[in-house]
């Protein structure tokens, strides 16, 4: 069934969700992947503050090419999710509301995802050009060193999902 | 003798990095055709509709078909008459992929050491493969290869008494494993003999030849039909969401091998399968 959501995403729309739902995002998401997740990881373990407010949140694993003069970004299209399983957890329990990638998870993930009522979204992988245009805004908010793999938010339009794992541990793949 | 500047290598090379992530072969774009026709599954359809508007906007607008632009696999051929002039060959190459990847807007995936990891930022160092062959040309090969697929190739280092079924389990194996992890419907591409690393050069190899070229050995072509059909009932579809169009092709690559011995290579490439040759 085709669904437009909004984000950051609230838990009952969350709650809305089923596997294999197509959904289209309108609003505001982070991009993370595995460099800039350990780096959260070892902030965590200092105590300190995550780079921004991770409560109802969705992060996107993704590492874009550059952008074009006048484009916000390049091409946008997901990485495997897997890679990033030893920290999700985590996260989730911190209340990361929603992930989007592409791949299996990990059955640690799949619990926390049900244990804390969140969402795992997948994109279609290597469809980074189509979905770079649905990406209306993209600003680094932290670790620019790490070049694309630092934490962008980004404001997306109708950007295209489907509902992999949802908040009742029913599963696609 | 043919007198050949290197400077040819690098313009040439930064070309081809650009065009190879911008658009596909024919032969890959028509199989692709093909999957999108023969596709049954509601979400199959859709994700595979959606890869070729993708396919589309990535040569009209420019922007990489997918954002994993790779690292670049180069393999060139050098004819034995060519003597290079104004530099070293594999720094004309590297300078290529440098150039490419810097000015046409690629991603720099390169880390310079597996476990420090800093970023090289320019897309350097390439993999490259060289062969020596007859006469004064020299012919490359650029293919840009991403890592959400490569990560998922395997090489299997079978024994004589498991032939041809063997074989056959290890193929399944690296695609069941794969699923949607490797971006489906993907291109498998296999080494057959030699030792470990000849297998796993001819899997990389398989994955750039032309479609249309069917291998000599009869027991090669029935091999790679079989795997083809067999690849699409296991149902994982395009983008792991069901469907029967999990592969587009199996290309498969021999070599003799030792009397002990039945290695077998399995590169896993996504629906991004990128490759252009070039003959200088």
């Amino acid at each position: 069934m085709d669904k437009k959501i909004s984000m950051p995403l609230s838990e009952e729309e969350a709650l809305s969700l089923r596997a294999g739902d197509y959904v289209y995002i309108t609003g505001t998401i982070y991009t993370a992947r595995d460099a800039a997740h350990k780096r959260m990881d070892e902030t965590l373990a200092r105590g300190e503050e995550l780079p921004f407010d991770i409560k109802g949140s969705c992060i996107y694993y993704m590492g874009p090419s550059p952008a074009r003069e006048g484009r916000p970004i390049g091409s946008a299209g997901p990485t495997t999710a897997s890679r990033m399983d030893k920290y999700a957890p985590k996260l989730l329990d911190l209340g990361l509301r929603a992930m989007i990638g592409k791949g299996k998870r990990s059955q640690a993930v799949r619990d926390a995802i049900v244990r804390n009522k969140a969402v795992y979204f997948a994109a279609v992988g290597g469809a980074g050009a189509i979905l770079s245009q649905r990406i209306k805004k993209s600003e680094v908010i932290a670790y620019d060193d790490l070049g694309t793999e630092a934490i962008r938010k980004l404001y997306v339009e109708d950007f295209p999902v489907i509902v992999v794992s949802d908040t009742e541990g029913n599963s696609l793949y | 003798m043919r007198e050949f500047d290197v400077s040819l290598i690098t313009s040439n090379i930064k070309e081809m990095c650009i065009q190879a992530n911008h658009f596909l072969s024919d032969d890959m774009k028509e199989v692709f055709v093909k999957a999108v026709d023969s596709e049954e599954s509601d979400l199959g359809k859709k994700v595979l509709n959606q890869l070729s508007e993708n396919l589309e906007i990535a040569g009209s607008e420019m922007i990489p078909i997918c954002q994993d632009t790779g690292m670049a696999v180069v393999f060139i051929k050098v004819g034995q008459e060519v003597h290079f002039t104004g530099g070293n060959l594999e720094d004309a190459i590297n300078e290529g992929v440098r150039q490419g990847y810097v000015e046409g807007y690629l991603r720099k995936s390169v880390v310079d050491d597996p476990i420090i990891r800093n970023n090289t930022k320019d897309n350097t160092p390439a993999i490259v493969h060289y062969s020596i062959v007859e006469g004064d040309k020299v012919e490359i090969t650029v293919a840009p290869k991403g890592f959400g697929s490569e990560n998922m190739s395997r090489v299997f280092m079978l024994k004589p008494a498991d032939g041809i079924e063997g074989v056959k389990e290890a193929i399944l194996t690296a695609v069941k494993d794969a699923g949607p992890n490797a971006c489906p419907p993907m291109v498998v591409g296999v080494g057959i003999g030699g030792d470990f690393e000849k297998s796993a050069i001819m899997a990389k190899q398989a994955l750039t030849r032309h479609l249309e070229d069917k291998p000599q050995i009869d027991w090669v072509r029935d091999l790679e039909d079989e795997m083809l059909e067999k690849i699409n009932s296991l149902g994982i579809g395009p983008g792991g969401l069901g469907g029967k169009n999990t592969a587009l092709a199996v290309n498969v690559n021999t070599y003799p091998t030792h009397i002990a011995g039945l290695p077998v290579a399995i590169n896993i490439c996504c629906h991004v399968n990128r490759h252009v040759t070039r003959s200088l």
